[in-house]
């Protein structure tokens, strides 16, 4: 990574190590938290090793034992890198889970909650929505910041600096369970869409609430890809070969480029840059396509260009579930898409399970943004459609952790990653069911929103004038 | 909110593009003598069923004080009516399953015998005739068909292209003219995964763009060849009006109005006005004889508007915001008519006790929020606040993905319940999808609920209706068996679903 790119890293790391200075730390006399590398919490990577590179995921900060221990006992754990444990505790402290398993004894002095009759899962991550760059997309200026009319810009596009960690979707999500999101820009005229970026929903401001950035390069092909690309699928493809090409040219060339002895290429200079990390194999292009013959064309792509390739939508995925499967590649469906488009006249709402019985790397996703939080809805669905309970859960946990390059700090309850844990009231996935605690990076998210201050202002009309 | 359909999803790109599409000008109807309305014989108590159940507050009668009885031009014409015969089909009991009946108590391990079309009798044991169809539904549940007060089927068909945006004339603020039958795809796919949810019946509505959008139409969810098929015998048309933002956007970014919401009111009480003196010049064309050389002008906007001035049209008042809905409420005042129900409604629970004084239905969202600033206070208790004032709350979709699991929105809006101490049951949450929908349709009286003499529209559930894991898995319309999840290829299959995939595999 060279150039303006490198030093938007630099300068977000320099900020992010400030900012953990300037938390309160009370390390001393703090038992030491043991953090245990990433290939033993994490025995099945999707990410490359090569992907954690230090210029893309921030360094884990300083073990921060402030605060005494929160330890939950007598609950149903769903660790989701193993089996239930029936009757467990989990002990997490200074951000982290400390200790997870069936006799773990609760530390002195911790926050015991008693968990019986309660299920504990990791915190779900909604892989593509836009909490926190968008507030109100229709009629209301200068809320929406998910997409842009600059011609210029494409790839280079990022969703992290116009994220918004004070939006009032983020309490309206975490509160039911959602604690991180891949946030991705939107469709605009262009097939490179722009950088995604995995965020917490902490509330905090960037860099605080990034978890990795860029998590996804998105493209569009398909019909999507067609619409902004001559109106021809075909020239979708030869758009994006293009650029793609033009962008492992810039690599080798940047001087010749710099001093105006290269050719014009086909985009900015900031979207070539931008690109270098998804021609290294370090970010996954992430691309919308939903018809089978687009899948295969995707995939095609991916492998002229040796790209690690993302499938988002992919409606008719089932149809090409084999070849999917075979390459390795990963897919992000939304479970509840089954309205016929000539685009997905195979959508069907069994497409998750039949996806996941032929071992594709599969990850659930709202595709919503106000309503992220019905992954769980989505999820359940799954299930009521064939799709197995626990790589359901897999699915809007661990492996979309996987994919997006977080899997060190999020996606399951494993010691040593971030206390991203929820406690329900029972089954996840039942509408009725209710998070009863969120914690994400070991803080318990307040049951307080905008949505819930409403309710308390209207709960006795006779209190109000008409 | 249909004049924007993509609702802060992503991938909207198709859709800004088809929303721009305009329809071509109507055509202008030729002048005919409209007919009397005829009473449909396949409903009992036809002519105009009763408007839903009688406000606390009667609509006073319009200004002028023309007599009703028989004095109203004919409205309700004939021309599109009703072609739908409910098939013939088995006696069918169905035994020792949980019936919620949206008319009482839960009932468990009991029986429903359909026949006849009917339902002919219910409770803990119904005597079976002897060549009864049984059904043991041991550890299922059962219900009414479920009931869609806010559908674009049909009109905003599958495939979502650009040929099938038939749901919004948006030429004109107000295109009371226009009449959702005209607009309808019976071959619409969307409808067979509707049924999939234990839809019997929807209401199908013009979109949001204009004041008064145009005539609404509540189906029965059948296969047929045309609308007519599937029109429900006897209910009575919507006027679908919309307040708010749709209309001042879309307009407004024309420099025409309405521009502002001051303009929107204008532009309904301007029409009111109209359709009011319209009705008066009939009446007294009526009264004076009828004269074929006197007769005045046929005027089809203003016939419809009229028609709501009868009572005989229900308007079904697309309205976001709690302040705009007390100003419907008085401008009905005004004009002398009854709103059935405000749609999506979602600061419902702002004015659920307007809602509740004046006999006014929601029909709302378990939890869309956000999408418009119209929509930024949406909160999950809308629907439960408003059950808990006395009105009538209703889960709607107005979305054909929602419309297949209304279910598993009105578990959501349990949850919300529960979560803040406000008593909802089970026997409450299904009248949200049932008979209260029925009364804001006027239908009431036919169906919503499983009560002997009522059609026979009854799903069977796997389990509990409320449970995300619970699909439906037998769906009955007037008895007859319209979806057997166990048998896929026997329910109805659109036709633009037919070779469309190379195994024809769904």
């Amino acid at each position: 990574m060279n150039g303006p790119a490198l030093a938007l890293v630099t300068a977000l790391f320099s900020t992010a190590l400030l900012a953990n200075v300037s938390q309160p730390s009370a390390t001393q006399g703090a038992e030491p938290l043991e953090r245990p590398s990433v290939q033993q919490q994490d025995t099945k990577p999707q990410v490359p090793p090569k992907t954690a590179t230090p210029a893309q995921t921030p360094p884990a900060p300083p073990p921060e034992a402030a605060g005494p221990a929160v330890a939950i006992v007598n609950a149903r754990i769903l660790p989701a890198s193993g089996s239930a444990i029936e009757r467990g505790t989990l002990v997490m402290r200074g951000g982290r889970i400390t200790a997870v398993g069936p006799s773990v004894q609760p530390p002195a002095g911790a926050r015991v909650i008693d968990g019986a009759g309660k299920t504990v899962t990791p915190g779900l991550l909604d892989s593509g929505t836009q909490i926190g760059i968008v507030e109100i997309p229709l009629s209301a200026q200068g809320t929406a910041d998910q997409r842009t009319t600059d011609p210029r810009v494409s790839a280079a596009f990022t969703v992290v600096d116009a994220f918004n960690g004070n939006s009032t979707v983020i309490p309206v999500t975490r509160v039911e369970g959602v604690t991180r999101t891949l946030v991705i820009p939107e469709a605009t005229g262009n097939v490179l869409v722009g950088q995604g970026a995995v965020m917490d929903l902490s509330g905090a401001q960037v860099p605080g609430s990034v978890s990795r950035a860029p998590a996804a390069m998105v493209a569009l092909l398909g019909q999507q890809g067609s619409a902004v690309a001559g109106g021809s699928r075909s020239t979708a493809i030869l758009r994006l070969r293009e650029i793609l090409q033009d962008a492992a040219d810039y690599s080798r060339n940047r001087t010749a480029f710099n001093t105006a002895q290269r050719r014009e290429y086909a985009t900015s200079r900031l979207d070539l840059e931008a690109l270098q990390p998804v021609l290294k194999g370090e970010v996954p292009l992430a691309i919308h396509a939903n018809r089978a013959s687009d899948l295969l064309a995707s995939m095609r792509l991916g492998e002229e260009f040796t790209l690690r390739v993302v499938l988002l939508g992919a409606a008719e995925g089932w149809m090409v579930a084999q070849e999917i499967a075979k390459r390795n590649v990963a897919v992000v469906v939304k479970p509840l898409t089954n309205l016929p488009a000539f685009d997905s006249l195979g959508a069907t709402l069994e497409n998750a399970a039949r996806l996941s019985r032929a071992g594709v790397t599969l990850a659930l996703a709202t595709f919503d943004t106000h309503n992220s939080r019905n992954l769980r809805q989505e999820a359940g669905n799954a299930v009521a459609y064939g799709m197995d309970r626990d790589a359901a859960l897999q699915s809007v946990t661990l492996i979309p952790a996987r994919m997006w390059g977080v899997a060190d700090r999020t996606g399951s309850l494993e010691a040593g990653k971030d206390a991203d844990v929820v406690i329900w009231s029972g089954d996840p996935f039942e509408l009725m069911t209710t998070a009863e605690h969120v914690f994400i990076k070991g803080h318990e998210v307040p049951p307080d929103t905008r949505q819930r201050q409403l309710f308390e202002r209207y709960r006795d009309l006779r209190a109000l004038p008409r | 909110m249909h004049v924007s359909r993509s609702r802060g999803r992503f991938f909207g790109l198709a859709g800004a593009v088809l929303l721009a599409a305009a329809c071509t000008a109507m055509g202008q109807a030729p002048p005919q003598q409209p007919s009397p309305p005829k009473p449909d014989p396949t409903v009992p108590g036809e002519k105009a069923s009763p408007p839903p159940t009688p406000p606390k507050e009667a609509p006073r009668t319009p200004p002028q004080g023309a007599d009703q009885a028989g004095g109203a031009p004919p409205l309700v014409a004939n021309a599109y009516a009703s072609t739908y015969q409910a098939p013939s089909s088995p006696p069918t009991v169905i035994r020792n399953a949980t019936i919620l009946t949206a008319a009482g108590p839960v009932l468990e391990r009991g029986a429903i015998l359909l026949q006849g079309g009917k339902v002919a009798a219910i409770g803990q044991t119904v005597d079976a005739p002897a060549d009864a169809l049984l059904i043991d539904a041991g550890g299922k549940w059962v219900t009414p068909g479920i009931i869609d007060t806010h559908s674009h089927l049909g009109v905003y068909a599958a495939p979502g292209i650009e040929a099938l945006q038939d749901g919004n004339e948006m030429t004109s603020p107000n295109t009371a003219e226009v009449s959702a039958e005209h607009s309808i795809w019976p071959q619409d796919p969307q409808f067979d995964l509707a049924l999939a949810g234990g839809v019997t019946t929807m209401h199908v509505l013009p979109g949001s763009a204009n004041l008064f959008g145009g005539r609404s139409v509540t189906l029965k969810n059948v296969p047929a060849r045309t609308s007519e098929g599937m029109k429900f015998p006897g209910a009575p048309y919507g006027l679908k009006m919309a307040c708010g933002e749709n209309p001042k956007r879309v307009y407004g970014t024309r420099t025409t109005s309405p521009q502002t919401r001051m303009g929107n009111v204008a532009g309904y009480r301007r029409a009111w006005q109209s359709a009011a003196d319209y009705r008066i010049k009939w009446q007294r064309w009526l009264k004076d004889g009828a004269d074929p050389e006197k007769r005045p002008e046929r005027n089809l906007q203003m016939e419809t508007l009229a028609g709501v001035l009868d009572g005989e049209i229900l308007v079904q008042n697309h309205c976001y915001r709690a302040d705009e809905m007390a100003i419907m409420i008085n401008m009905a005042r005004e004009f002398g008519y009854r709103i059935a129900s405000f749609h999506h409604a979602v600061e419902a629970y702002k004015v659920r006790d307007l809602l509740s004084e004046h006999g006014i239905c929601a029909s709302m969202w378990a939890d869309w929020w956000g999408f418009k600033l119209e929509a930024y206070d949406g909160i999950n208790q809308n629907i439960p606040l408003v059950h808990q004032a006395g009105a009538c709350a209703i889960v709607h979709s107005d979305d054909p993905s929602g419309i297949q699991r209304l279910n598993q929105e009105a578990a959501k809006a349990m949850r919300a319940a529960a979560e803040t101490g406000i008593p909802v049951e089970r026997t409450d949450a299904i009248r949200w999808l049932t008979i209260n929908p029925a009364r804001a349709l006027g239908i009431e009286t036919v169906t919503g609920s499983l009560e002997p003499g009522k059609n026979a529209d009854v799903v069977i559930w796997s389990g509990d209706p409320f449970s995300v894991y619970s699909r439906a898995e037998r769906v009955f319309i007037d008895g007859a068996l319209l979806f057997d999840r166990s048998d896929p290829s026997s329910g109805p299959r659109r036709d633009f679903s037919l070779g469309i995939l190379p195994d024809g595999a769904r």
